[in-house]
């Protein structure tokens, strides 16, 4: 052996000698993120962003002998830039990249184990967020992906040119299975596309899963033979175990269901994984809820930014995937909002920090996701709906469905008259957002439940601040 | 019964019905017309060749009009392919037997 022994040194470094290098080209294949940190009092920005790539790779708080066995060159992430955030003196967003061997192939969960572990506690830092993440392309290969996506979900239900049209059952809980199959057939039998169980419902004591998969079956099949065309109901597969939750979904496919849905955040990712897998394998569409969501992404300066998560899902697998609706009860600013639909939709989207995306993404043929609008919408709201989201989604309508004069099925046949009308009047070349309430009313002569709804909800709106906001933008780089 | 997308709707005039191939023209799109004597088929019978390429809007509705006129008992629907996207984007009846012309 020659050459000069390499000395342990034991004692804590600067985070910035290992794990800042502002000169790094990132690699194609490394994994991109970028985090808004808010350092604590007496930190300079440089350690803090340098700490998050230790913590969130190799590093530990102090010199370790065993890391002369390696050559963690191979495997530090490294903050590679850092700007300054407009508006927002006390935050900067800072660029990690991450090599690739660092993450175990097709696996969200240990990229969140990784990247969103241990270091979203850390002292270095008063807050931290994780606003964008660029996943390489020779990672994205690794995954499945969505079950089915869009072409072939619509080929399946025969249903072209138009958003797709659903419901949520109310009230959420409390019905008897044989009830809560009636309100179904209601709303498919007056257009509906889908109905949907709530998240909260799984399988309690006044309705346990089995029973109510049986009348769901019961409800598309009569809708089915009545109006022709093809129905689906989400029955919610989410359970207690990983094992529950296939006996389920095998049932499901068992009596000839068509669609399956799961939560995918606070069951988890790697049952939400299995289950992905699971229906590719068996050919079940997959209905995706995010509950939990707003825990994890609703605060601007600390958490996961949605479009993070919903990148996760389109890399785990589902065929649809709420995303709020910009116009409705629930929280979400409409730029980041269509940001997050061009991330599910489009195959290829630029980075545009004026949206929230901070990295180009390429999905390489990554099967589609259709996001869902849904939450405290009514037949007013179509002509807005329909320009914002264009055809590929699906508008849930619960409350405004149920919630019609006459019963779920007048209030179906109002959403699906009222969608109709504006769709043919978008493709007539008129201005549906301008002209929307001259469209409805027009729409309405011929159909008195269509009227009924509009008289019902015409002075209702949900004016309120969005919380999340983005920022202005900043210079680019 | 109900045939998908815009049969809530009453039933399309002939300027409507022109003005949703404009559309279909104008977005691109490959136009087809097609025909069954059974909706629920799958597969329905193309009525010759999807027009790839077509500009002009009243060479589709020509089509349509002599599928309509050779096949007044059936139903017949206007389909709009994306080659891009590589799957059918716009499908609706466009003739249903009880009210063909």
């Amino acid at each position: 052996m020659s050459g000069t022994v390499r000395k342990f040194e034991a004692g804590v470094k600067e985070y910035r000698s290992k794990y800042l290098d502002l000169n790094y080209t990132p690699k194609d294949t490394d994994v991109l993120c970028a985090f808004r940190v808010t350092p604590n009092e007496g930190v300079p920005i440089e350690e803090a962003g340098a700490a998050v790539a230790a913590e969130s790779s190799t590093g530990t708080w102090t010199e370790v002998w065993s890391d002369m066995l390696t050559n963690l060159d191979r495997y530090n992430a490294r903050c590679y830039h850092i700007e300054p955030i407009p508006g927002q003196p006390d935050q900067h967003m800072c660029y990690i990249a991450y090599p690739l061997d660092l993450f175990e192939e097709g696996s969200v969960v240990n990229m969140m184990s990784s990247i969103i572990g241990n270091v979203f506690g850390f002292k270095a830092v008063k807050a931290l967020r994780l606003e964008d993440i660029r996943i390489p392309v020779a990672y994205v290969k690794t995954f499945q992906g969505p079950p089915h996506g869009i072409t072939v979900e619509r080929d399946r239900l025969n249903k072209y040119g138009r958003p797709l049209l659903g419901g949520t059952i109310k009230p959420k809980l409390g019905l008897s299975a044989k009830n809560y199959g009636r309100v179904i057939y209601e709303c498919l039998r007056g257009g509906l596309d889908f109905t949907k169980d709530d998240e909260n419902i799984n399988s309690q004591p006044f309705m346990r899963w089995r029973e109510r998969f049986l009348w769901v079956k019961e409800a598309i099949e009569q809708a089915q033979a009545e109006t022709g065309e093809i129905k689906g109901h989400y029955v919610n597969v989410t359970a207690a175990t990983t094992e529950d939750m296939l006996e389920r979904a095998e049932f499901a496919k068992e009596i000839g269901l068509p669609i399956i849905m799961h939560d995918y955040l606070t069951a988890g990712f790697t049952a939400h994984q299995t289950l992905s897998k699971w229906c590719r394998k068996n050919g079940m569409l997959l209905h995706i809820h995010r509950a939990m969501h707003a825990v994890i992404d609703r605060q601007k300066n600390h958490g996961v930014h949605f479009r993070v998560l919903a990148k996760w899902l389109r890399l785990a697998g589902g065929d649809h995937l709420h995303v709020g609706t910009v116009v409705g009860k629930l929280e979400g600013d409409r730029t980041a909002t269509m940001a997050v639909c061009d991330l599910l939709r489009e195959d290829f989207i630029p980075a545009d920090k004026s949206r929230g995306i901070y990295f180009d993404q390429e999905w390489a043929s990554l099967a589609p996701v259709f996001p869902v609008a849904s939450g405290g919408i009514h037949v007013w709201h179509m002509p807005e709906l329909v320009q914002i989201f264009g055809d590929d989604v699906v508008l849930q309508f619960g409350g405004g469905t149920h919630g019609h004069p006459w019963g779920s099925q007048a209030g179906a046949t109002a959403n699906r008259v009222a969608l109709e009308a504006v769709v043919q009047a978008r493709n007539e070349g008129r201005d549906i957002v301008a002209e929307g309430k001259e469209i409805l009313v027009a729409a309405a002569r011929t159909c008195p439940e269509l009227r009924a709804a509009m008289e019902t909800w015409k002075d209702i709106k949900f004016d309120f601040q969005t919380v999340d906001t983005l920022d202005a933008v900043g210079s680019p780089r | 019964m109900k045939l998908e997308t815009f049969s809530y709707l009453p039933p399309m005039t002939e300027d409507q019905v022109a003005k949703q191939v404009r559309y279909i023209v104008d977005e691109g799109l490959v136009p087809a017309v097609e025909f069954a004597d059974n909706p629920a088929v799958k597969f329905w019978s193309m009525w010759g060749l999807p027009m790839a390429g077509v500009q002009d809007a009243d060479a589709v509705l020509k089509e349509l009009a002599a599928c309509r006129a050779a096949h007044p008992k059936s139903y017949v629907k206007i389909v709009g392919y994306d080659p891009m996207r590589q799957c059918q984007v716009v499908s609706f009846v466009v003739q249903k037997p009880d009210q063909a012309v």
